[in-house]
């Protein structure tokens, strides 16, 4: 699915790009942008693939991309620093380097939905991979339904792009519910669970198209929701998170029985997963 | 590796003299081949380069069972009296260790240095039609898919395949029931049959182009019926005296639908996580990536290398792994190897070799486990 072309000296080959900014978005997140100015056609992609981002010396990690599909002049991801690689990419600062490449995987199904109504839900750093669709939807609304985003957090403070999240909050173009699992007294919104905000959405579910990414946990009580709404499983999708080494289907790391999530997803929808995804430990 | 071959009734067969043979690994080594195959070497028949018939385990056999490997002497000086080794053609191919680049420090970040890959041109001797399957296998992900490895398409373009057709079955194989063997149908230069009895000599059969023109250099004579029956009495022979068998009906089915089956339980109680069985196996394709800098992080190395999923990093995600227990990392193992393969590359991932079963320290053996599973079809947990 990848629109990028073959390096000729094999699949795996970073290209260094030069870091052009790097913000800070909450206590452990960072939004990094990427200078592709000097690749003819910037760097174009499908919202919901992800790219191998690369620390000099220090390792390779799958980071969903995040900025607006129709502006492929700016390549945005947002990083949690959470492991060794994570925090050696912080620490590239502006100016710097990171390795790039990819895009890698499949897709947010946008084609598919177009006509639909469109459920996005999104936990905690799972709102990055959904905000270039996000973005799409904004930018091609008509030929959507209506467009809802549930988007949890631990905390207030854990939300990630706060001041755009304020923004789609008085957008009419749509409905945004934001759920945080904990707050102090300050926080006038939602206190609870993302699947819970389901119940505030108006759902026609014969039109419906739900687009999740978050902590597993977090998705599995949510298809169970728009499952008791209705919403058939194969417009259920969901982006899945694995341990990647490669992202081209050689080193085996990623797999979900049949899948290999770096090139079956990191997107599939849930009636093909429902059989792998629940034992535990798969 | 060879041309399409001709159809299988048109191939014509040769009688080749065991000085025939000699003659032919000359030819091979005067045409620039590397010679891999059998010797003794460490106490077991393995691959390593060899010179001529005098490398080759004549007289040696082995006896191998479940967790067991000895080699044994025998009467009739066979070259290829024996069935597998520990180690497949798989380092040949998909090498254990690799260097994928390396990186130079610069004053406004790092430049990207590619590694080239010119590999050696591997004549393999004696390779078995199981593990010939195996590398058919291993083309599916490494060639077949959306990118190509590089490194294995270069090495897989510089081969040379000299198949062997077992005369014995091995104690732990059972390539018959994976339609895998004992005979190699395709992926060689030139099949040979050995024959002990009335004459140490063998039947030769042509793959490719030139293996046929190979043959034809080293003097091969065509062959007479009852040397062609012969050659087919002792395939027919290794078939019938093949110990093991997996039932595969529907085994993809069988899997799916008993991944909560208790015998993962019991298997888990007997299995050490050693990763034994993903490096002996001939199809396994795991790998890591490791990298590394100087003293002064003015150089750094990306390599890759092999990787089990027996390994707890294997499916390790922020904050631990998501296979913790070894019950889940089997089941990922078996399940992978005869179920989910079929799903991922249109094929079983298992060929019937044997070795997972003779190198596991503790014996567990594949075809004990799907036939436990398999009598017990739905069992759940506690039941």
């Amino acid at each position: 699915m990848s629109t990028g072309a073959l390096p000729t000296a094999g699949p795996m080959m970073p290209e260094p790009l030069r870091v052009r900014s790097l913000r800070r978005e909450t206590a452990d997140t960072f939004t990094v942008s990427l200078d592709v100015s000097e690749r003819p056609g910037g760097f174009p992609f499908q919202p919901g693939q992800f790219n191998m981002l690369y620390a000099f010396g220090v390792g390779e990690v799958p980071i969903s991309i995040s900025g607006d599909p129709a502006r492929p002049g700016e390549l945005l991801h947002t990083v949690r620093t959470v492991g060794a690689v994570t925090e050696a990419l912080r620490r590239v600062g502006r100016g710097g380097r990171m390795g790039v490449r990819g895009p890698y995987g499949r897709p947010w199904p946008l084609e598919e939905a177009r006509g639909l109504d469109v459920v996005v839900v999104a936990g905690g750093l799972g709102l990055a991979p959904l905000r270039s669709a996000i973005l799409h939807l904004l930018r091609h609304r008509t030929e959507y339904g209506r467009v809802s985003l549930l988007v949890g957090a631990r905390s207030p403070e854990g939300l990630l792009y706060r001041r755009e999240l304020a923004r789609w909050q008085e957008d009419a173009r749509l409905k945004v519910l934001v759920t945080v699992d904990q707050a102090g007294p300050e926080w006038k919104g939602h206190v609870g669970v993302v699947p819970a905000l389901l119940r505030d959405v108006e759902l026609e579910p014969s039109r419906t198209v739900a687009l999740m990414c978050g902590p597993e946990v977090m998705m599995r009580f949510t298809v169970r929701e728009l499952e008791r709404q209705g919403v058939p499983d194969s417009r259920i999708h969901l982006s899945l998170e694995r341990n990647m080494k490669c992202a081209v289907g050689f080193c085996g790391h990623c797999q979900l029985v049949p899948f290999f999530v770096c090139k079956d997803g990191p997107v599939l929808p849930y009636d093909r997963l429902r059989p792998f995804i629940n034992p535990r430990e798969v | 590796m060879a041309e399409v071959a001709p159809p299988e009734a048109e191939r014509e067969r040769f009688v080749l003299s065991v000085d025939g043979l000699e003659a032919l690994l000359v030819a091979l080594r005067g045409d620039g081949w590397r010679l891999m195959g059998p010797t003794v070497r460490d106490g077991a028949i393995d691959h390593a380069e060899i010179r001529g018939v005098a490398d080759l385990p004549r007289g040696m056999t082995e006896v191998q069972e479940a967790g067991t490997y000895r080699l044994a002497r025998r009467e009739d000086g066979a070259f290829f009296g024996y069935a597998v080794g520990p180690r497949s053609w798989k380092q040949l191919l998909f090498v254990p260790k690799l260097r994928l680049f390396r990186a130079h420090r610069q004053e406004d970040g790092f430049q990207v240095e590619p590694e080239s890959t010119e590999p050696p041109r591997l004549a393999l001797i004696g390779a078995r039609s199981c593990d010939l399957h195996a590398i058919a296998v291993q083309d599916r992900t490494f060639l077949e898919g959306p990118y190509k490895d590089p490194d294995y398409a270069a090495r897989r373009e510089r081969l040379f395949v000299v198949a062997v057709n077992c005369g014995q079955a091995g104690g732990t194989c059972f390539c018959v029931s994976m339609r895998t063997g004992p005979r190699a149908t395709s992926g060689f230069d030139v099949a040979l049959t050995e024959l002990l009895e009335g004459g140490h000599r063998f039947l030769a059969e042509p793959g490719s182009e030139r293996g046929a023109a190979l043959l034809a250099r080293v003097g091969a004579i065509p062959a007479r019926e009852p040397d062609a029956r012969a050659a087919d009495a002792v395939v027919e022979r290794t078939a019938q005296s093949m110990g093991r068998a997996m039932d595969t009906t529907d085994i993809k089915g069988l899997l799916y639908r008993n991944q909560e089956h208790p015998r993962w339980d019991n298997v888990s109680e007997r299995c050490l996580g050693c990763t034994n069985c993903t490096l002996v196996c001939p199809t396994c394709f795991c790998s890591s990536v490791e990298d590394t800098t100087d003293l002064v992080g003015g150089v750094a190395e990306r390599s890759r290398r092999w990787d089990s999923c027996f390994t707890l990093d294997h499916s390790y995600l922020h904050g631990g792994s998501v296979r913790h227990s070894i019950r889940s990392r089997y089941r990922q193992w078996l399940t992978h190897k005869v179920a989910s393969w079929w799903d991922q590359f249109g094929t079983s991932g298992c060929i019937g070799c044997g070795r997972c079963i003779t190198w596991c320290p503790v014996g567990i053996d594949i075809t004990e486990e799907v036939a436990a599973i398999r009598a017990t079809d739905g069992a759940r947990p506690g039941a």
